[in-house]
């Protein structure tokens, strides 16, 4: 019966849309968007302006928060069961430690 | 009860951890990808240097062009996340049009790839012309050919759709191609930055 119950609850949400948009709204992704259209901008700038030593930094931080912005909210990562956080971040770290080993060996990062 | 196991068979939560199979396994593929893609953009790292007669990574690329290639593959983005929202609204007039939109904007940027190959063969930069050239075209080849099967996925889905011929859960398939479609997005904000906007 409990089964039966949840299962009404669950249509009725379906019904409503409720859990459906795991929490953000078509105005909420056109901000995203529009979030993500700025940084891109910002990076393409770095190419014309000189930004002096903060140029390295500046790109590698903006792609990593485009990245965790689309993951997050464009692929629902934030909203969704951690377990599928858990599959994709462990084969991302995995990669990162591993190549980053790898580019080490061929002393990438000091040549 | 019945009603129930038709529920369960239809959205697939009749599993051990209450969750879609499906997307489950969609995320550990997306997951594997990460190391392929990791492999790709390492070798391109160590590589890029190594020019040899060939021309210089600046003296290929296109900045300009490539970041409105880059602006087209990030909007269809929230083409496809709309065509999700869509689809989870049961609106399937809405699924279609930015499931279509969103095919649309990656053919684009498929043919910016092509043009952007074809004009740096042009200058003289060969898949073996250098190891540079070898490690920037088995990249973002790989890149497109993902993007490529994205969009053959999205099309196809279209149809499947218009057909009524959708299996299971229909919010679902479009979330698992939309899933995917974010990955090579991802894949792209990275290798825009480590392969074009960072010089040698």
């Amino acid at each position: 019966m409990t089964t039966t119950a949840g299962h009404t609850e669950h249509m009725e949400h379906e019904a409503h849309g409720e859990h459906a948009e795991h929490g953000m709204t078509t105005i909420g992704y056109i901000k995203v968007a529009l979030v993500l259209a700025a940084l891109t901008a910002l990076e393409v700038a770095t190419y014309f302006v000189d930004f002096g030593p903060f140029f390295m930094p500046l790109l590698l931080i903006l792609m990593c928060v485009k990245f965790f912005i689309v993951v997050s909210y464009f692929m629902h990562l934030k909203f969704d069961s951690k377990i599928f956080s858990f599959m994709f971040y462990t084969g991302l770290f995995l990669a990162i430690g591993v190549y980053a080993t790898f580019l080490a060996t061929f002393k990438f990062f000091t040549a | 009860m019945v009603d129930t196991a038709v529920h369960h068979a239809e959205y697939g939560h009749h599993t051990s951890t209450g969750l879609s199979n499906n997307k489950l396994g969609m995320w550990l593929f997306l997951g594997s990808e990460c190391l392929l893609f990791g492999g790709l953009i390492s070798t391109y790292m160590i590589y890029r240097g190594r020019v040899g007669e060939g021309p210089r990574p600046g003296n290929v690329f296109d900045i300009p062009f490539t970041s409105v290639s880059s602006f087209v593959l990030l909007m269809s983005s929230l083409t496809m996340v709309l065509a999700v929202a869509a689809a989870q609204k049961r609106d399937d007039r809405g699924t279609t049009l930015w499931l279509t939109v969103t095919g649309l904007l990656g053919a684009t940027f498929v043919g910016g790839q092509v043009y952007e190959f074809t004009a740096m063969y042009n200058e003289g930069l060969g898949f073996t012309t250098s190891l540079f050239g070898s490690a920037f075209y088995t990249l973002t080849g790989f890149h497109g050919v993902h993007v490529t099967v994205g969009v053959i996925m999205l099309l196809s889905l279209v149809g499947i759709i218009k057909r009524s011929r959708v299996p299971g859960d229909k919010a679902e398939v479009v979330e698992l191609v939309g899933l995917y479609w974010h990955f090579v997005d991802i894949v792209w904000i990275i290798i825009f930055t480590l392969v074009y906007l960072i010089p040698t």
